[in-house]
């Protein structure tokens, strides 16, 4: 026994408690072992209980993954084509004006584009196409033929649905200046009439007949394709084309787009104003023209991508705080199973703030372990996916979740934790001891 | 060291109530060695938790050390109970999942020292027990003696000042019960102020005072 005055000497020399002491705390191993006991004291409950978190995080990242590869995709569809564009052509007139009856057909001709281009001046590019049509075989060298889609288009097309050159170069004025017999082909016209790996610039092609002379092989940046498949189209001058293929001084189609900063609907309005009124159709007519607003629709793919968005957090978060609300119903249990325990501990000193602590770390920490394993495997999912279609359909691009995303992801269950571990650690502090300990 | 004036307290039943201490005095001194007897719903264990600050008193004052214990927050009477009282249990009261030498060290944790350091305590404090080779072994391993060793190095080892001892020896057998007797008597001849709550005239025959309880009131104090 006279050792000991020593030993409790010893023990009473331990400063007070600190941030160090504080920090000694949270590391202590016995705290540790603790909580490896609670979560592995029960093993299938805890592991029930984890699993509305794991399960939780899972979809959150499955789903946010899966939206941005669908936002990748749709973006990798749409690259290099102008967003801020419109597109144009005529339809038969539906409504009687200045002498002429319903059901006229009527056509957009060269004489409209310099008025076009003076009356709107938001106009940023304007193109006018021509299509020359697919008859069987219209496109043939020495003994290899195909049938391709003929397009004729001014140069400034290629800033509204850029082209990648594989070889050689796009349509310039001067082509378009001297009618010269050129054009561009498409890969596949270009597999199909040439040698692989064959340069195909400076060598003739017949197209309808009609020689003419390749001076690039284009590649659509994106997956939208107007009057056909780019691969499979020989692009000739516009002004070419309306004179080889005696077109007069039609135009079949106008592609536009507005200047920065303006509204797409402004120049739609505009274009069809003029347009209508150089060609006699009641201002009234609405369906004597097709104006295709492709700002509208992107605008509206990307409310839909934000629509969906929110949908895969809003779903995500429910699917976790349901997982929280698990956890938090299980700790209550836990704390009510440990009430004695509980008790024996505040009656040796353990202060408001140790017990609080004790519960919200066992609650953090299950919260953690569950969440971190969905995540991991979410991402993991997510990796796999992403390799399996990497070849494929580019719908559906490169799916994983952002860094940010996984930051975000990891306070979110701290949050959660915390929460959860909140009303059984406040339970836990309206023990009093002496009924806890009095608990058989 | 202890001075209690006219202490009160109720418990709610509901619709009714049970007033179970009707002001209590008393005074102890430091060193002393008291029991507390009386028949069951007597008040003798209420007034020990008073004593413990395990519960409130509803009216009167207590002195601890010159302090008025009246209306502490929560971790005012958690840092009383870890640095000045030691409790022994009838059921010990041992966690069941730590063994013996976590279980002694657990109140130095609450003093914030460090593992490495409060585990050599409790090793010594075990040792001093004599029970320094059950020091890795569950409460479930050991017999009703060893558990109450476990309790009372538990309950020194933060160097309390009293030692409150609920029916310490009220789950043991008589053989034990001496010797537990005697290793309380030890700590108090080293100057640990020890009250004893029990209804064992033997046991209380082991210290030199005994403060009889009836009705929630001290009927009389008998010193040696």
């Amino acid at each position: 026994m006279n050792k000991d005055k020593n030993i409790q000497n010893e023990s009473n020399s331990n400063p007070p408690l600190g941030v160090g002491g504080w920090l000694r705390g949270i590391f202590d191993l016995n705290r540790w072992q603790e909580i490896w006991f609670t979560i592995t004291h029960n093993k299938s409950r805890s592991f029930l209980t984890a699993f509305g978190v794991f399960w939780g995080m899972f979809m959150l990242v499955v789903m946010v993954g899966a939206g941005v590869a669908l936002q990748r995709g749709m973006t990798a569809n749409i690259e290099g084509f102008a967003t801020n564009s419109c597109f144009f052509w005529t339809e038969s007139t539906t409504e009687p004006f200045k002498g002429f009856k319903k059901g006229r057909n009527w056509n957009i001709v060269n004489e409209d584009l310099p008025i076009l281009l003076r009356k709107v001046p938001e106009l940023q590019y304007m193109a006018p196409v021509l299509f020359g049509g697919n008859s069987a075989n219209n496109t043939s060298r020495k003994d290899k033929s195909g049938t391709f889609n003929i397009k004729g288009n001014y140069p400034s097309y290629n800033k509204i649905v850029e082209s990648k050159m594989i070889f050689g170069r796009y349509i310039n004025d001067i082509d378009m200046t001297e009618r010269r017999k050129v054009c561009v082909i498409g890969e596949r016209v270009y597999e199909v009439l040439f040698a692989k790996a064959e340069n195909p610039v400076g060598k003739n092609i017949q197209v309808n007949g009609i020689y003419f002379q390749v001076i690039g092989v284009a590649r659509n940046k994106s997956t939208v394709n107007i009057g056909g498949k780019a691969e499979e189209s020989v692009v000739l001058p516009f002004s070419t084309m309306q004179q080889a293929f005696n077109q007069g001084n039609k135009v079949h189609f106008i592609a536009a787009t507005a200047l920065p900063g303006i509204k797409v609907k402004v120049i739609q309005d505009k274009i069809s104003e003029v347009l209508k009124s150089q060609h006699d159709i009641a201002p009234t007519d609405k369906a004597a023209m097709t104006a295709m607003n492709i700002e509208d629709q992107f605008t509206m793919f990307l409310y839909l991508g934000l629509g969906i968005g929110f949908l895969i957090w809003f779903v995500g978060m429910g699917t976790l705080i349901a997982g929280g609300i698990g956890v938090s119903n299980i700790m209550l249990v836990t704390v009510r199973e440990r009430t004695k325990e509980i008790g024996i501990r505040r009656a040796l000193g353990a202060t408001p703030r140790n017990i609080i602590t004790q519960i919200l770390t066992e609650s953090i920490v299950l919260t953690i372990i569950a969440g971190i394993s969905g995540l991991m495997l979410g991402v993991g999912l997510l990796q796999l996916v992403g390799y399996a279609l990497s070849q494929g359909d580019q719908f559906f691009k490169d799916p994983q979740i952002s860094f940010t995303v996984g930051v975000a992801a990891f306070f979110i269950l701290l949050v959660i934790g915390t929460l959860a571990g909140f009303i059984p650690a406040n339970r836990a502090m309206s023990i009093k001891p002496i009924e806890a300990i009095r608990e058989e | 060291m202890i001075t209690l004036k006219d202490i009160n307290k109720t418990y709610d039943m509901g619709q009714a109530s049970l007033h179970v201490l009707k002001g209590i005095d008393l005074e102890i001194k430091k060193g002393e060695y008291v029991s507390i007897m009386g028949a069951s719903g007597s008040g003798k264990s209420t007034l020990l938790n008073i004593l413990g600050i395990l519960d409130n008193y509803d009216t009167g004052d207590y002195y601890l050390n010159g302090t008025l214990i009246k209306n502490l927050s929560e971790k005012q009477a958690a840092l009383y109970r870890n640095e000045m009282i030691g409790f022994v249990f009838q059921s010990f009261n041992l966690i069941n999942f730590k063994n013996a030498l976590e279980n002694v060290a657990l109140p130095l944790y609450y003093k914030n020292v460090s593992r490495k350091k409060r585990n050599i305590i409790a090793m010594e404090y075990l040792d001093q027990m004599g029970i320094k080779d059950w020091a890795y072994h569950l409460p479930n391993e050991m017999s009703g003696g060893q558990k109450q060793r476990v309790a009372i190095a538990r309950a020194i080892i933060s160097k309390p000042q009293i030692l409150l001892a609920d029916e310490p020896t009220g789950a043991l057998d008589s053989v034990t019960t001496v010797e537990m007797m005697k290793v309380l008597s030890e700590l108090n001849s080293n100057g640990l102020t020890t009250i004893i709550v029990t209804h064992e005239k033997s046991v209380a025959d082991e210290t030199k005072s005994i403060i009889h309880i009836k009705d929630g009131l001290i009927e009389n104090i008998e010193r040696k």
